[in-house]
């Protein structure tokens, strides 16, 4: 069985993003850009499932700019065979990212995808869910273990009260939450050997996908700021500000 | 213009952020609720003021809110609504955008208010912006942030109820089992008070320091991704960016940084309070009040106090 991962470059996780002083977005030229934490937990399963011998091959694809390739290089260091990047303007919408995804998975015919359940840049959390549902396909989301045994896959789901088990069909999508596994990190041979991995490189126009904007982006503002109160000396001082200053208690 | 909500329900109760999500409907005009599964909770529906519609479906296959079943339902139904709504909640998020994709629609997740009926805002990278955008599709399918809207009231309306035929379903997918906490606290995202707890809590055992005075307070337990991937409590407790995103009265964080990925969750509480040993953690910066001391000295005192 193939599994094939879609990875995104976000800006990393230990950056605070800033927004652009006339308000069109967030800031990114010069900021440290890396794999999105989901999609290195994605990644990191599926070639688990490669070793365990469930999978024969794990194929990455990113949809985005040219510098893509140095996430789909982070991904093959982990231990992904392959990788596709489709050229496309920065950070696609999620349903031209399913549109293109479900395009590869005409051409490479996956038993599985894995995705992050959300990216951490926009925080959409969507690609997974409509890229099954354009597929026609179950999907296992928000997924803390994943099993694959006698054509289905088993997911146990992160939910709002705590978790749900449901077995899915194959071929089928899942989407890892963070708990799923610890990704590891690449050794430098392995990103040694990652360099002469072969990387495919499409344009999105090529697979026939409309990649048009659905939204507009109107503007980007900064939250109100949270002002940082007072340090109290006592926890007799804090129940009696509690109590009569904020009135919470 | 009507929109649909999906209400989404647990244990027979309708989830409190899916009654937000009535709330924000019905500043677009009428409102309609799709219940999938338990009756009862249709006929609790049928109460919501503002809600002039409840669509039941009853068919055995929707009855654990499987997204494959439910998505095509919603499709079914979508053509009489110019907007679908649904809480941010875990079924919100699994089965909209799903619905979106086959309805040719690019969803717009985590709404916190709306401008108009085609222009909404929303949060992006972990709450550190704001983005305000424009849909350009016929059909908008949403879901709402149950911290930025009130829940609808309970009682005071009286919708008719109609049973929705199934639609074509591609059993693909079938419910194995669920686990729930079962906790006789307050649910995590409505309770007034939230305490909550992080590494600084070294273990599971020390993590129950925090249970007396949640229980003084009436409060929900909370966590920081640290403490649950330390396994002090299970997932469900997380509070943040990738977990529940909470606004109580007062929320009180123990042992907790305050890194960006936690701030996300919880900024918005009306008081924040933090307990941290580092007189430079970053959760000083959004706190209130902070004492900087030894959580394990200051916990029992505080229950003390609060006698
Ligand atoms: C220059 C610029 C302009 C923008 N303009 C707009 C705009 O006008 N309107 C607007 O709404 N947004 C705009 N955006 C934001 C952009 O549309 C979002 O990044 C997009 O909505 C994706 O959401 P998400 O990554 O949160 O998806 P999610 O659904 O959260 O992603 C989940 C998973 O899908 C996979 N995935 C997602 N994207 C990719 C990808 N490209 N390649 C491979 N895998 C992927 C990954 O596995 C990921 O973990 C803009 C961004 C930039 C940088
Ligand atoms: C993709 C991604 C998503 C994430 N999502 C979330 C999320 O949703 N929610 C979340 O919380 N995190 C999330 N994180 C993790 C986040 O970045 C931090 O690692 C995490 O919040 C740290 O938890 P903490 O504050 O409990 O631990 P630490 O940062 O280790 O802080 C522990 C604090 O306890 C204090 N302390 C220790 N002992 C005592 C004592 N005896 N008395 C008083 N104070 C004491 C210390 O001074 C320290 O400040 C995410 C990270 C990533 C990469």
């Amino acid at each position: 069985m193939k599994i094939v991962v879609p990875v995104k470059r976000v800006v990393d996780y230990n950056i605070k993003p800033r927004v652009k002083a006339d308000g069109s977005g967030v800031e990114t030229t010069g900021v440290k850009m890396s794999m999105n934490p989901f999609d290195e937990i994605a990644v990191e399963e599926a070639v688990r499932l490669k070793e365990k011998g469930v999978a024969s091959e794990v194929v990455v694809v990113s949809i985005g700019v040219q510098q893509a390739q140095d996430t789909l290089r982070t991904a093959m260091a982990m231990g992904a065979d392959r990788a596709i990047l489709v050229l496309s303007e920065e950070s696609p919408e999620p349903l031209a990212v399913a549109k293109v995804l479900k395009a590869i998975s005409e051409k490479e015919q996956p038993g599985l995808f894995i995705l992050g359940k959300q990216a951490i840049d926009d925080d959409m959390n969507a690609t997974g869910q409509m890229l099954a549902g354009l597929l026609g396909w179950g999907q296992g989301t928000f997924a803390g273990k994943v099993d694959v045994a006698d054509g289905r896959v088993k997911v146990s789901r992160e939910i709002d009260g705590g978790t749900e088990d449901i077995s899915v069909a194959l071929p089928a999508v899942v989407t890892a939450d963070l708990r799923l596994n610890e990704p590891r990190y690449a050794s430098l041979p392995n990103i040694m050997k990652a360099r002469k991995k072969p990387m495919e490189t499409l344009k999105a126009e090529e697979l026939g996908v409309d990649m048009a904007r659905r939204l507009t982006v109107v503007s980007v503002a900064e939250p109100p700021q949270r002002q940082a109160g007072v340090k109290v000396g006592s926890v007799g001082e804090l129940v009696e500000k509690l109590r009569n200053e904020a009135k919470v208690i | 213009m009507t929109a649909l909500v999906l209400l989404d329900h647990e244990e027979g109760r309708i989830r409190k952020s899916a009654l937000s999500a009535v709330t924000a409907a019905s500043q677009l005009g009428d409102v309609h609720v799709l219940v999938a599964g338990d009756a009862a909770v249709a006929q609790v529906a049928a109460a919501i003021p503002g809600v002039t519609k409840v669509l039941h479906a009853a068919d055995a296959q929707y009855a654990h809110e499987l997204a494959e079943p439910l998505a095509a339902l919603i499709v079914s139904l979508a053509g009489n609504y110019d907007h679908i709504f649904a809480a941010a909640s875990a079924v919100g998020k699994n089965v909209l955008p799903r619905a979106a994709a086959l309805l040719d629609v690019q969803p717009i997740p985590d709404v916190v208010s709306i401008v108009d009926a085609n222009t909404f805002v929303r949060p992006i990278y972990a709450g550190n912006a704001l983005a305000t955008v424009r849909s350009s599709d016929a059909k908008k399918v949403l879901t709402v942030r149950g911290s930025a809207f009130d829940a609808a009231p309970a009682e005071g309306g009286s919708a008719s109820i109609e049973t929705v035929a199934p639609a074509a379903n591609l059993n693909v997918s079938e419910f194995v089992a669920v686990h729930l906490s079962d906790s006789e606290r307050p649910e995590l995202e409505s309770a007034r008070v939230v305490v909550s707890g992080g590494r600084g809590l070294q273990s599971e055992e020390k993590f129950h320091i925090l249970e007396p005075l949640a229980d003084k307070l009436g409060a929900a337990i909370g966590a920081s991704r640290a403490a649950v991937d330390s396994g002090f409590v299970p997932n469900e407790f997380q509070v943040g960016q990738t977990g529940k995103i909470v606004a109580p009265e007062l929320y009180l964080a123990f042992g907790i940084s305050g890194a960006i990925q936690h701030l996300a969750g919880m900024k918005d509480s009306r008081v924040i309070v933090a307990v941290n040993k580092d007189p430079e953690a970053p959760i000083f910066q959004v706190a209130d009040y902070g004492i900087v001391g030894d959580l394990f000295e200051i916990v029992p005192a505080l229950t003390e106090a609060l006698n």
